[in-house]
C-alpha cells in the first residue's frame, strides 16, 4: 500500500472542499452522524440525522493539472431510513443514520450497510449509462404502440445516456435489536457482519434477513444489576473469527467465535488500571469508550475515551502501548461538562492508511492528529474562514491556564456546541474528511 | 462555556458548581472520595438526580447515559457518608429495571403517571431545598445524617410516597397543594410502610422526602409490572 507519508514535517494539510449549508441556523435533519470512505477511497459516504445518505465520488485525477488530487462531488443521494413508530411500545424510532460500512467491491455495483437505532439495510448503488432503444411494442416515450401498426421488427440496441446513479435497498435486517444499535462491522469473510446494541451483539449473514445469531449478551437477568453497556464493536480485519467490543466502563473484550456459540466469555480483556491521582466522581464517565478501531495491519487497536486516544497491542492486555491526550485541559472542567452533558459526547477516531498517524475530533471544531513514530501532534480547525483551496491550515493551540499567547485560544472561549465527532481518513492517500455539525470538510496534504 | 439542556434552579448553585469544580479536583488535595465537601457532593447529587429524572422521562432512555449517571450517583452517595455501612437492603427494582420496564412496557398509562409523578417530585425537590442554607459554613446547616446513603442500587429514595398513591392516580393530575408535602405529614406514614434501617434520626432533610416517594412508587410499579409481564429472554 503506497502512502505518501514522507515525514511529519512534509505534511501540510490544506483546505480542499466543504459541503453543506452555509448558514448558522442548522436544520436538525442535516446534522451529520457518520462519515466513511469506501475501500478504494474513491467514494465517501455521509449519513445524517434525517436518515439520508449522501455519497461523494472523487473525480479522476487530471494528469496534466497535478496540483491537487481529484475533488469529491455528489455521486448519489438517497433516503436510507424513515422515521418509524413502534406501536407496541409507543415509541418513535429515529431515522438518524448511526453507522455506514462499505462492502468491498466485487462487481460494477457498490454496496454499503447503513443502520439506524433498530434496522440495518444493505444498499446497492449502481450506475446506468446506457439504455435500450428501439422497442417494437413501445414508443420512445413509453407509450404502447398498437400492435396492428407494427409492420417490421427490429432488435433493440443500447445507446449511451447521461449517467444515472441508482440506490436500491437489497436487504433489510430488522427486528433483531431491542436496544439502540451503535455499531456494525463487516467480517473479513465478506459474507457475515455483526451489529451491536447496548446489551447484545448479533451475527448476520448478508444474504439472510430473517435470522441472526446472538453472539454476545450482557443483559443481566435482573436489570437492577445493570452497570455496564456495550459502546462499540468491530471485527478483526484479518481473522474472521475474532472481534472486539468496548464498554462504558472502559474495558475492551476480544472474543473468538470458535470458542463457543455465545461469546460471553472473552478471550482477552483489555483494561488500564485507574490512575489514583486522577480519580474523581467522573472517572467512570470519562473512561467510557466511545469508539474502537483496529489498525489496518490488525496488530493494534485504538480506543477513544473522553479525554484520550489509546493504542493497544493485542498481545498486551494490562495497559495500552501508547496514550495520546486529546484535550487534557478539559479535566478541570469535568463538572461543568457533566452539567451540560458534553461529557457524554461520543468522539470517533481513525487510522491513516499506513497506521502511522491517528486522528480524532474535539470541540470548537478542532481536530487532532498524532504521529505514532515522531510522537508529534497537531491541532487543526475545520472552519469556513480558511476556505481557499490549497490554503495551508494553521496549527491551533489551546491555552489551558496562565497568560494566553497571541493566536492561542483560552479554554473558556471554546465553543462546546461545535464538536467534531466524526472523521475519516482515505485508505491510501492523505485525504481526510472531517464532519462539523452540518458541514463536511475535506482536507488534503499539499502536493508540490 | 455554553450550557444546554438543564435549567439551573438558582444562580448560587451554578456558581458553586463551577467554583468547586477545580477545587476538589486539585491533585494536591486528598483523593476526592475520601473527604469531599458536603457542598460539592450535594450539588452534584442533586444534579445527578435531576439528570436521572430527565433521562427516565424520555420515552426510550439512552441506556448508556442512564447507566453512567446511575453509577456516578452511587459514587457520590457513597462518598457523602463513607463511615456508614448498612446492611444491603433488599431494594425494590431500581431505575434501570424501571427503565427496562418502561422500554418494554405496553402500559402507557403507568409510564405516563410515572413521568408526571417524577415531574411533580422534581418540582417539589426544588421547593423543599429552597430554604436550605447551603452557603453556610459546613455541615451544621443540615442534619448530618440527613443524606444517609441508601446503598441499595438506586435506593436514593428513602421514605415512601404512600399518601400520594392512596389518593388514586386521578390525584396526580390535579394541581398538588404543596402543603401536602410538609415533612410532618410524611414521616409517620413512611415509617409505617417501609421500616428501613437507614432512616436517619427523626426527620430527615428535604431530599429524603422525595426519595421516599420515588422509592415507594417504584416498588408499586415493579410489583404491578411483575404481575403483568412474564420474564423472557427478550430476543
Amino acid at each position: 500500500m503506497a502512502v505518501r507519508l514522507a515525514g511529519w514535517n512534509d505534511i501540510q494539510w490544506c483546505f480542499s472542499q466543504v459541503k453543506g449549508a452555509v448558514d448558522d441556523d442548522v436544520a436538525e435533519a442535516d446534522i451529520i452522524s457518520t462519515v466513511e470512505f469506501n475501500h478504494s477511497g474513491e467514494l465517501l459516504a455521509t449519513g445524517d440525522k434525517g436518515g439520508r445518505v449522501v455519497i461523494f465520488q472523487q473525480e479522476q485525477e487530471n494528469k496534466i493539472q497535478s496540483h491537487s488530487r481529484g475533488e469529491y462531488n455528489v455521486y448519489s443521494t438517497f433516503q436510507s431510513h424513515e422515521p418509524e413508530f413502534d406501536y407496541l411500545k409507543s415509541l418513535e424510532i429515529e431515522e438518524k443514520i448511526n453507522k455506514i460500512r462499505w462492502l468491498p467491491q466485487k462487481n460494477a455495483a457498490q454496496f454499503l450497510l447503513s443502520t439506524n437505532d433498530k434496522t440495518i439495510k444493505l444498499w446497492k448503488i449502481s450506475e446506468r449509462d446506457k439504455r435500450p432503444e428501439g422497442y417494437n411494442l413501445k414508443e420512445e416515450d413509453g407509450r404502447y404502440r398498437d400492435p396492428t401498426t407494427v409492420t417490421t421488427l427490429r432488435v433493440p440496441v443500447f445507446r449511451p445516456m447521461d449517467l444515472m446513479v441508482e440506490a436500491s435497498p437489497r436487504r433489510i435486517f430488522a427486528n433483531a435489536h431491542t436496544y439502540h444499535i451503535n455499531s456494525i462491522s463487516i467480517n473479513s469473510d465478506y459474507e457475515t457482519y455483526l451489529s451491536a446494541d447496548d446489551l447484545r451483539i448479533n451475527l448476520w449473514h448478508l444474504e439472510i434477513t430473517d435470522r441472526s445469531f446472538n453472539i454476545v449478551d450482557i443483559k443481566p437477568a435482573n436489570m437492577e444489576e445493570l452497570t455496564e453497556v456495550i459502546t462499540a464493536a468491530e471485527f478483526h480485519p484479518n481473522s474472521c473469527n475474532t472481534f472486539v467490543y468496548s464498554s462504558s466502563k472502559g474495558t475492551i473484550r476480544l472474543c473468538d467465535m470458535r470458542a463457543s456459540a455465545l461469546c460471553d466469555r472473552h478471550s482477552k480483556l483489555f483494561e488500564e488500571p485507574e490512575d489514583p491521582s486522577n480519580r474523581s466522581f467522573f472517572s467512570e464517565i470519562i473512561s467510557s469508550i466511545s469508539d474502537v478501531k483496529f489498525s489496518h495491519s490488525g496488530r493494534y487497536m485504538m480506543t477513544r475515551d473522553y479525554l484520550s486516544v489509546k493504542i493497544w497491542d493485542l498481545n498486551m492486555e494490562n495497559r495500552p502501548v501508547e496514550t495520546y491526550q486529546v484535550h487534557e485541559y478539559l479535566r478541570s472542567k469535568l463538572c461543568s461538562l457533566y452539567e451540560n452533558d458534553c461529557i457524554f459526547d461520543k468522539f470517533e477516531c481513525c487510522w491513516n492508511g499506513s497506521d502511522s498517524v491517528v486522528m480524532t475530533g474535539s470541540y470548537n471544531n478542532f481536530f487532532r492528529m498524532f504521529d505514532r513514530n515522531t510522537k508529534r501532534d497537531i491541532t487543526l480547525e475545520a472552519s469556513r474562514e480558511n476556505n481557499k483551496p490549497r490554503t495551508v491550515l494553521k496549527p491551533r493551540k489551546v491555552c489551558a491556564s496562565g497568560k494566553r499567547k497571541k493566536d492561542e485560544i483560552s479554554v473558556d472561549s471554546l465553543d462546546f456546541n461545535k464538536k467534531i465527532l466524526h472523521t475519516a481518513w482515505h485508505p491510501k492517500e492523505n485525504i481526510i474528511a472531517v464532519a462539523t455539525t452540518n458541514n463536511l470538510y475535506i482536507f488534503q496534504d499539499k502536493v508540490n | 462555556m455554553l450550557s444546554k439542556g438543564l435549567k439551573r434552579k438558582r444562580e448560587e448553585e451554578e456558581k458553586e458548581a463551577l467554583e468547586v469544580d477545580a477545587w476538589w479536583l486539585d491533585p494536591g488535595l486528598p483523593a476526592v472520595t475520601q473527604a469531599p465537601p458536603t457542598l460539592a457532593s450535594s450539588s452534584l447529587f442533586d444534579l445527578s438526580v435531576l439528570k436521572l429524572h430527565h433521562s427516565l422521562r424520555q420515552s426510550e432512555p439512552d441506556l448508556r447515559h442512564l447507566v453512567l449517571v446511575v453509577n456516578t450517583l452511587r459514587r457520590i452517595q457513597a462518598s457523602m457518608a463513607p463511615a456508614v455501612t448498612l446492611p444491603p437492603v433488599p431494594s425494590p427494582p431500581i431505575v434501570p429495571n424501571v427503565a427496562d420496564n418502561l422500554l418494554a412496557s405496553s402500559d402507557a398509562t403507568l409510564s405516563a403517571s410515572m413521568a408526571s409523578l417524577l415531574e411533580d417530585l422534581s418540582h417539589i425537590e426544588g421547593l423543599s431545598q429552597a430554604p436550605q442554607p447551603l452557603a453556610d459554613e459546613g455541615p451544621p446547616g443540615r442534619p448530618v445524617g440527613g443524606t444517609s446513603p441508601n446503598l441499595g442500587a438506586l435506593d436514593l429514595l428513602g421514605p415512601a410516597t404512600g399518601c400520594l398513591l392512596d389518593d388514586g392516580l386521578e390525584g396526580l393530575f390535579e394541581d398538588i397543594d404543596t402543603s401536602m408535602y410538609d415533612s410532618e405529614l410524611w414521616v409517620p406514614a413512611s415509617e409505617g410502610l417501609k421500616p428501613a434501617p437507614e432512616d436517619g434520626p427523626g426527620k430527615e432533610g428535604a431530599p429524603e422526602l422525595d426519595e421516599a416517594e420515588l422509592d415507594y412508587l417504584m416498588d408499586m410499579l415493579v410489583g404491578t409490572q411483575a404481575l403483568e409481564r412474564p420474564p423472557g429472554p427478550g430476543r
